[in-house]
């Protein structure tokens, strides 16, 4: 399926629907976002049936701060979706989609890490790449590059370039 | 039974750490423990501009860095609008196919070395060397090469690299074949790899895996064929599929895979456009002329005696350019690109600024990963180490 048809098709059913650089995207809510999905999944002419990625992106100075990518293919059809959720930032969760795609397991994982979403009903909604015990979301736009404190002793890594001493 | 497997582990295929849980010998669960390599690509991105981006991404799977160059670069060019010239293009597919091949002599080596049949790591290891000979010609670099830009490559074919490659095509062959002589119906190589790791079609797709896991699953998933990129359409290669979804139909894929990639790389060579290998755009175009040189590339000293000392105009083009860069106008892409272990996507976000806004790298050893533990459950412990193997997993991707 063409983009442009996937727009045309699914057009009556999200308000925010974009096409750009071949790509459509489209928006929906953390409520309706499983029963979306399960919709896409199931539909036989659309067979979203493979969860290529899941991403989180951090916009501070919007409304809705916290922004989660559901990329989905096709095998079937060979088309691409883009669904994007929001996420305002003194309510930081999402419903899990492992339910529907078991493969969001670790993607879902790394958002958390990264970005502190955090999903409902995850598994094992724990931090995936970085330490246990390791403090802030380094994703968030928030988060300066280095000058990380480390366990070495007084060690820290290089602070970035316009937050260190030139002397 | 617990036992701890790794991170530092001969047999774990880099820091791969593996909690496992046993019942004499068999495997009643296992948890994945990563991130030892974790390098923050992804957030150094955000602080370098667009250009300088290349050389982080290259570094995430080590193995196949020209496939991590390539979807970036192709993202970016989307979100400018771009397109590298033709030349370009089948000068990509040739080097990221030899990556391919690679990658998997990597695979078949280290399997080796891990189920006992240490020669063929010694033989796969050999071919690879021809091969990062061939890049180390090219790109001055063996591995993390930075040589795929926006817009292009760094540089044209040096001399005498047609010849290498089209010798290493000769010989290539011949060699696979000594590897399943070796291999195919070595009783060892057979019994440790024929009906282990079993992954269901269904419960496959479900996981989320590429690459060659998937298709010896039967699914004839290929980003090549399917939504082809650099002109693959042109190119007449077979997706190859198996359908025994076990370890064994792994290795037959990927073999069968070299010898496709072999065919790509011949017509690419034999139909090499000419023309430049980079946009002509001043706006987009890397201003310095560039050269190999004993450690990698520089700038070539007529180039820098022109910005010096002939033009003023030069200098102040390649100042912005190199220090500032271009700005990419706001958008989101995803761009997909089949590397050695599957799909491999980056998702590039733009703000409209000179810096990358978000990089997010979907690896497709980070995801195949999952599939661990619906392969090793009920299986003996001595199966974990040739399924970790045969999902040929690099943990430079997992951890990034």
């Amino acid at each position: 399926m063409t983009p442009e048809e996937l727009v045309e098709r699914l057009g009556p059913r999200f308000d925010d629907i974009s096409l750009a650089h071949g790509e459509v995207t489209v928006v929906t809510t953390r409520e309706r976002l499983v029963e979306q999905l399960v919709a896409l999944k199931g539909d036989p002419e659309l067979g979203f049936d493979f969860l290529a990625d899941v991403s989180g992106t951090d916009w501070p100075d919007r409304d809705l701060r916290f922004w989660v990518a559901y990329h989905l293919y096709s095998i079937e059809g060979k088309h691409r979706l883009r669904l994007k959720v929001g996420v305002p930032e003194n309510d930081v969760h999402v419903p899990t989609i492992t339910e529907v795609f078991p493969g969001a397991d670790f993607l879902e994982r790394e958002v958390y890490d990264m970005l502190g979403v955090e999903f409902d009903g995850h598994p094992d909604m724990r931090r995936i790449l970085l330490p246990e015990d390791w403090d802030g979301h380094p994703h968030r736009k928030d988060e300066e590059l280095g000058g990380v404190r480390t366990q070495y002793k007084g060690g820290a890594f290089i602070p970035p370039i316009d937050q260190r001493l030139h002397k | 039974m617990i036992i701890n497997m790794g991170p530092q582990h001969p047999a774990t295929h880099g820091v791969l750490r593996l909690v496992l849980e046993l019942d004499g010998e068999t495997v009643v669960s296992v948890k994945p423990i990563i991130g030892y390599l974790h390098t923050g690509i992804e957030k150094n991105c955000e602080y370098r501009s667009w250009m300088q981006a290349i050389a982080y991404v290259t570094r995430a799977d080590y193995l196949s860095p020209l496939f991590n160059e390539l979807a970036y670069c192709l993202g970016v060019e989307r979100l400018l609008g771009i397109d590298a010239p033709p030349r370009a293009q089948a000068l990509r597919v040739m080097l990221t196919e030899l990556n391919r091949i690679a990658s998997h002599l990597v695979y078949v080596a280290t399997t080796g070395m891990e189920l006992g049949a240490v020669s063929v790591m010694l033989y796969g290891f050999r071919e690879r060397e021809r091969i990062l000979e061939i890049f180390e010609m090219i790109t001055g670099l063996r591995m993390n090469h930075a040589f795929i830009r926006i817009g292009g490559l760094a540089m044209d074919l040096p001399e005498g690299v047609e010849e290498k490659i089209r010798d290493f095509l000769e010989v290539m062959p011949r060699r696979l074949d000594e590897y399943e002589k070796l291999l195919s119906h070595n009783p060892i190589w057979v019994e440790r790899n024929l009906g282990v790791g079993y992954l269901a079609p269904e419960r496959a797709i479900e996981l989320s895996t590429t690459g060659p896991v998937l298709r010896a699953s039967g699914i004839a998933k290929d980003v090549r064929k399917d939504e082809p990129y650099c002109g693959f359409e042109q190119y007449d290669f077979d997706v190859v599929t198996r359908t025994d979804s076990d370890c064994y139909a792994r290795y037959e894929v990927r073999m069968e895979e070299m010898r496709q990639s072999m065919r790509i790389v011949g017509q690419a060579l034999d139909s090499l456009p000419g023309g430049p290998v980079m946009v002509e755009d001043p706006k987009f175009k890397w201003p310095a002329r560039l050269k190999v040189g004993p450690d990698g590339i520089g700038n070539s000293e007529e180039y820098v005696e022109h910005i010096l000392g002939g033009s003023m105009e030069a200098l102040i083009h390649h100042f912005k350019m190199v220090t500032e860069g271009v700005a990419v106008p706001a958008g989101e892409v995803y761009q997909a690109v089949e590397s050695p272990r599957g799909e491999l996507g980056l998702y590039v976000v733009s703000d409209g600024g000179y810096r990358p806004y978000r990089v997010h790298v979907r690896d497709p050893s980070f995801v195949n990963l999952q599939s661990f533990r619906d392969q090793v459950v009920g299986q003996m412990v001595s199966d974990v180490i040739a399924i970790g193997a045969a999902l040929d997993p690099v943990m430079g991707g997992v951890d990034r």
